[in-house]
């Protein structure tokens, strides 16, 4: 019996890299989406321009589950290297789709899925000439075939391609013509639609489709950063591209067409950390974007950065390391290195984004909690949230949100006689003013430097005065606690004994992970912390259950490493979940762990055991 | 190394520059370096260029990586704005600075150890990009706070004080630095103050990357015979090709030079080098040329010192980004921010 369902599958494209398929299946999930259903693409994709495989899958979910199923409905074989192995990962009485011009690679054939061969190839190759054609028009006529085979609007697919070559109009008709082809096709061959079928809904309301290192780019825009320093790894790139793009649109003066901003790609990763905190220091907002091996490369200027308090920005898109590790697959194991980056006793403030719009507030406010602080902030992305577009709320700005520049003396206040310690903590909120360079000819100058100084940054290796400063950094990360994202607690219907603690990317299938343990009989309190250092709301959810489950994407246990570590939990009670094979983490995965242990514990609860 | 804090008052007859300074408004705290340390002469003739030049203090930041010449930002213009970096990154930490505040001079403190070893790398990108500042190497081909091991600077063949013998090439930053495209690039010696104070106050009014290499001898591990970077070594094998006049504005020249002996370069600032020849064959304004006459010098043995190349119509970073002419870290939301009205375009079109 073929798998049926209306807005509830996952298809997936196995295409090979640089083939063009790109554009033609990001079309495909658009118009989904155009048809009012909630749907969720997610790219796969190797470490390589052209040749390797890559495949393109998109969940359709009218019940609004937009992180990683798990398995394949439908199928769209394209790449005869992988056709064995993909052919293998249809669901039983799922979809195989594939080019049947040729006789496929042999291989063991499946009796348990349904085949539909459409000669994608031949069409082509009578329609169109040119090689380049033939290739392109492929694509968008296995589109045109899904639609029919779907049951998609495909007055949605015609608009998308107008929409997409606004300024090469000669190119919109040769587009719908091979949709058309595609669709008349499948109408002519297969009974339309098969089982698993698209129905018009209206799920979408505002919501956007972006991606996160996008989101983070406009995030900084504006936020106000005015220097970039970066340097190219994947898959942080596309941070530091969209912010020259935005900045190309929206940072150009009118009247002159100069820039208002500077962006470098520097060097290294070293350079990069450098300019940003020599540009911070002199009271410009700058930020860099790198993932986990930059991370490790600018560890030595993040510990002066954090010593002698300049304010920077750094937008981290993990990928699975250690080492080189797997550069195009999604992990959250930077935390750690993170949180307590270069040598000597260092703790960093870290922001921990779900998705694209918080990516956009979490890094428009990282400026504000860089410059009030006076230390350098990580915003904390991973593949899944930065390279794959994910349906969100609209981005927000409120135009009379101000930036906050965080404690700087002016040249009136110094004018005025006001008393300038570069490191003295007059507010007992263990912040210090500073200067910018230049601010007054006689007052207010002061040699920044990496090595022990006093409250009025004088040089000192007085062990008194190197812990009053090292005291006072300390007290300034609790009134951090007080200034950024709060975690978000969402308890369950019914009390309960159990908690889970998760955060980033592993949002969406946690909460669909909680829907499905919910019908099995396990309810579950859920917190989802967003900032380190953690406020104490973490502490009492953990003091509010006997066992809370630690859910990420590591080997390590970093989140959970860092809970017990700065909040002194006792261990045994925090369940590490970990899902670390670079894939994202799905609600099946989740519910399993969580689900097999709750079943298989049967524990006594603590109190139970004690009384 | 001076034990006695220099007392506060002056003498009421201590000449004034233009804006009323006297050269002890620009000196800082007493230098904590060896008795007899070249880079404290490099510091004295950064404070007499300064004095001369009349610029404020506090519109100069001066920023360094680590080491003995990187501590000496602590020791001129107390009232700047200093920034003693990580090891060899003074560099980056500079062109960041630089962008966010095109109006300030930026003069960048390094040594040998910290610009051709560990930072040689930010050393060329900062002048590959011609970021506008005055990059200053104090070089004694030697590790001085860490007792004495050679630098990349040091010549194959040097012996160290406890006798060993360099058997690697020694990188000639100037050489580099031509390559690279410095547009104005400079060798002096500690303790020629007469050609040096001019050679940092053109290398200052400059717009574009400057870049000056000072032969400067480590008094306690670099100053003995068989070292290619002694006091006597240099002096013995100095070979100044020019001796700088600089004036400000457009001045008419009042000395007289001998026909043919003078070369004057205008800078954007209007500034006029006057450089007088003191070796005939000596173009500055020719970069292939001045590359290869550092060549057979050197090859020769000798070290060729002065204003060895500098280009007038230089460029620098901000001109390539076209940035605005007000610093980037005086805009606000009203020049940063698109607002919510661009937003709600932008989220219309992610739809």
């Amino acid at each position: 019996m073929p798998l049926t369902a209306v807005n509830d599958f996952v298809i997936r494209f196995a295409n090979v890299n640089g083939s063009g398929s790109a554009s033609a299946n990001e079309m495909f999930a658009r118009a989904i989406m155009r048809m009012g259903i909630p749907m969720s693409p997610r790219n796969v994709f190797p470490s390589n321009i052209q040749g390797l495989p890559t495949w393109y899958e998109v969940r359709v979910t009218e019940a609004d589950h937009l992180g990683a199923r798990g398995g394949t409905d439908i199928m769209v074989a394209m790449n005869p290297q992988t056709y064995n192995a993909d052919v293998a990962s249809v669901e039983p009485d799922g979809y195989l789709i594939y080019d049947s011009t040729r006789a496929m690679p042999p291989g063991k054939p499946r009796s348990d899925i349904n085949l539909i061969g459409i000669p994608l190839t031949a069409i082509c190759n009578k329609e169109y000439s040119d090689p380049r054609q033939r290739q392109l028009f492929k694509n968008i006529i296995c589109i045109g075939a899904l639609s029919a085979l779907l049951d998609m609007d495909i007055a949605e697919l015609e608009k998308l391609v107008g929409e997409q070559y606004r300024s090469k109009e000669k190119l919109i008709q040769p587009n719908i013509h091979a949709l058309h082809l595609g669709r008349a096709y499948a109408e002519a061959n297969f009974k339309c639609p098969i089982g698993l079928k698209l129905k018009r809904s209206d799920k979408i309301g505002d919501r956007i489709l972006i991606e996160g290192n996008a989101a983070a780019a406009l995030g900084a825009v504006y936020g106000g950063a005015t220097v970039c320093a970066w340097y190219p790894i994947t898959p942080s790139s596309s941070v530091a591209e969209n912010f020259t793009k935005f900045c190309g649109k929206y940072r150009h003066d009118p009247a002159t067409g100069e820039a208002r901003y500077a962006i470098v790609q520097a060097e290294d990763e070293i350079a990069s950390i450098g300019m940003v905190v020599g540009a911070a220091w002199n009271g410009a907002r700058a930020f860099t974007a790198t993932s986990g091996p930059g991370i490790s490369l600018m560890q030595e200027l993040f510990g002066f950065a954090y010593f002698a308090e300049i304010p920077s920005v750094i937008i981290d898109v993990q990928r699975a390391g250690p080492s080189t590790g797997m550069p195009t697959r999604t992990q959250q194991c930077d935390l750690i290195n993170c949180a307590y980056a270069s040598h000597g006793d260092t703790k960093h403030v870290l922001l921990m984004p779900e998705d694209a719009a918080e990516a956009f507030e979490f890094t428009a406010g990282a400026f504000d909690y860089a410059d009030r602080l006076q230390t350098p902030v990580f915003v904390l992305l991973d593949l899944d949230i930065g390279m794959n577009h994910r349906l969100c709320r609209p981005l927000q700005w409120d135009d009379a949100r101000l930036y906050d520049r965080g404690k700087v003396m002016t040249a009136a206040d110094l004018e005025a006689g006001k008393d300038f310690g570069r490191y003295t903590d007059v507010d007992g909120d263990a912040i210090p003013f500073r200067t910018y360079p230049g601010t007054h000819p006689t007052k207010g100058g002061y040699f920044t430097r990496g090595t022990s100084h006093d409250a009025r940054a004088k040089y000192s290796e007085e062990g008194a005065d190197y812990v009053e400063g090292m005291q006072r950094l300390l007290r300034k990360h609790e009134t951090a606690k007080g200034i950024l994202p709060r975690p978000l607690r969402r308890d369950a219907a019914k009390p309960t004994r159990f908690g889970v603690i998760y955060y980033g990317s592993t949002a969406p299938a946690m909460l669909e992970a909680a829907e499905i343990l919910t019908a099995r009989g396990h309810t579950l309190d859920l917190m989802r912390v967003r900032a380190f250092p953690f406020h104490q709301d973490v502490a009492s959810f953990i003091a509010d259950h006997d066992f809370v489950f630690i859910v990420e994407q590591n080997r390590d246990a970093q989140l959970r490493s860092l809970i017990v570590n700065e909040l002194d939990i006792d261990p045994v009670r925090l369940v590490p979940i970990l899902h670390y094979d670079g894939t994202s983490i799905t609600a099946r995965f989740i519910s399993g762990a969580i689900g097999d242990r709750l079943d298989a514990l049967k524990v006594t609860p603590l109190r139970k055991a004690m009384s | 190394m001076t034990y006695l804090t220099k007392p506060k008052f002056h003498h009421p007859s201590l000449p004034k520059n233009a804006l009323g300074y006297t050269r002890r408004d620009y000196e800082a705290a007493t230098s904590t370096l060896c008795a007899g340390c070249g880079h404290d002469s490099i510091s004295a003739a950064i404070i007499e260029a300064s004095f001369e030049l009349a610029i404020e203090p506090h519109r100069v930041a001066k920023i360094s990586g680590i080491g003995c010449s990187s501590k000496t930002p602590t020791y001129f213009l107390g009232a700047s704005h200093g920034f003693n970096s990580v090891h060899g990154r003074m560099p980056s930490v500079l062109t960041g600075a630089n962008l966010a505040n095109r109006d300030l001079i930026y003069l960048g403190i390094s040594g040998d150890g910290d610009s051709a070893s560990i930072g040689f790398g930010q050393f060329a990108h900062a002048l590959r990009r011609g970021v506008n500042m005055t990059y200053i190497v104090e070089n004694n081909g030697v590790y001085g706070l860490t007792k004495g091991q050679f630098s990349a600077t040091a010549d194959r063949g040097s012996k160290s004080k406890k006798g060993a013998v360099n058997t690697d090439n020694a990188i000639d930053l100037v050489a580099m630095a031509l390559q690279l495209g410095a547009t104005f690039v400079a060798r002096s010696f500690s303790g020629d103050k007469k050609q040096l104070v001019p050679i940092i106050k053109a290398a200052i009014t400059h717009r574009g990357a400057a870049f000056i290499d000072v032969i400067s001898p480590c008094i306690a591990f670099n100053n003995h015979p068989g070292s290619t970077k002694s006091l006597d070594y240099v002096r013995a094998h100095n070979e100044a090709v020019n001796a700088l006049d600089i004036m400000i504005g457009r001045d008419a020249i009042t000395v007289d030079y001998e026909p043919g002996k003078v070369v004057e370069v205008t800078q954007h600032d209007g500034s006029v080098l006057t450089l007088r020849k003191l070796n005939d064959d000596y173009d500055p304004s020719d970069r292939l040329a001045a590359m290869n006459f550092l060549q057979q010098e050197a090859a020769k043995g000798r070290i060729v010192t002065g204003l060895l190349y500098v280009d007038g119509e230089a460029d620098d970073l901000h001109r390539h980004f076209n940035t605005v002419p007000t610093p980037l870290n005086q805009l606000n939301e009203p020049e940063l921010c698109p607002g919510s009205k661009v937003l709600d375009k932008i989220n219309a079109g992610l739809r």
